[in-house]
């Protein structure tokens, strides 16, 4: 399964739309896609060639995750932690303040300083985001999750420490 | 023997939530009152209270700057929190909800903490820079973005 997720807030119809186009073209059919949308107006994007829903719990997003093979999002950090912590190659494509997908542009910082890391491929347009699920599809199922893109459950210990020391002493 | 400090720890569903549970080994030890926007994350929370020696989790509804509404929705049930569950130590990752709770906490001369999210690499988030200079504890998790007038730095959530 492919999981698409841009959060539950604004939609994102510019990713929507590039998933629902690659669905569309049909070149993997055994492979599911599901979504969470966010929050749709009117007029946003309503795919027709994959299953999505606006939000799903919280619960339910990390089994979605943790049952997918490629994960693929919006640049937020709740998508991109989820995704690696449960190790899983994931496409961002980040919303753009100039598009009107978000108030800033916050999210093309994120993309440039995640972009490097393992297990994360930054895309820009529906373009790009194709020819990446193509190229992450030739590569076995299971043998993605290897990637070493995990990260430790919990944040860096000196942050734990200065936190704790906060709490205990002020 | 003392009792363990009472930590409130406040976060909007989505990024903001996640980072904070991923900074739970903190308060280890102490009672908790978990405050976030989607009364779906309560099950969870109640079902796997961690290191924490005791768990409560509230829900407030979810507003950003622009729907002042829901906003003063949001404020009031943070107030009714504050005063029903007197914490110690606020500790938030944002956004709003959370810098409400903070203004709240140093108000009531507690002790509050902003850990600005890691979504805000190039510049603080809006809140986070209004919570400079009201919190006891200011922190970004961008070395860039420290500064010996501001936020500090030490570490990330990942």
């Amino acid at each position: 399964m492919i999981f698409l997720t841009v959060g539950t807030q604004l939609p994102f119809d510019r990713l929507a739309r590039a998933m629902d186009d690659w669905c569309a073209q049909n070149a993997h059919p055994e492979i599911q896609v599901f979504g969470q949308l966010g929050h749709l107006n009117g007029d946003s994007y309503r795919p027709r060639h994959f299953e999505w829903a606006e939000k799903i719990s919280p619960d339910t997003f990390n089994s979605r995750v943790q049952e997918a093979r490629v994960v693929v999002g919006h640049a937020g950090m709740g998508s991109i932690i989820t995704a690696m912590s449960f190790r899983k190659p994931t496409v961002i494509m980040p919303r753009r303040a100039h598009l009107g997908e978000h108030r800033n542009d916050h999210q093309y910082a994120t993309m440039a300083r995640f972009k490097s890391r393992s297990g994360i491929f930054a895309v820009e347009d529906s373009a790009a985001l194709a020819q990446q699920l193509d190229q992450l599809l030739t590569i076995p199922d299971g043998a993605t999750t290897e990637a070493d893109n995990g990260v430790a459950p919990f944040a860096e210990e000196r942050l734990i420490q200065r936190l704790s020391a906060f709490i205990h002493n002020g | 023997m003392t009792q363990p400090p009472h930590v409130l720890a406040i976060a909007s569903a989505g990024g903001h939530w996640v980072q904070l549970k991923r900074l739970s080994p903190a308060w280890a030890g102490c009672r908790v009152t978990y405050v976030s926007t989607d009364p779906q994350l309560r099950d969870g929370v109640l079902a796997d209270p961690g290191d924490a020696a005791e768990v409560q989790f509230y829900t407030v509804k979810d507003a950003n700057r622009w729907q002042k509404l829901r906003l003063m929705v949001s404020l009031l049930q943070i107030v009714w929190i504050m005063l029903r569950a007197r914490p110690d130590v606020v500790i938030t990752t944002g956004a709003a909800p959370g810098f409400f709770a903070l203004r709240l906490a140093t108000w009531m001369g507690k002790r509050a903490a902003w850990i600005d999210s890691i979504a805000n690499a190039e510049t603080l988030s809006l809140s986070g820079q209004m919570a400079g200079g009201r919190c006891d504890l200011w922190l970004t998790q961008w070395e860039n973005l420290a500064d010996p007038e501001g936020p500090s730095y030490s570490g990330s959530v990942i």
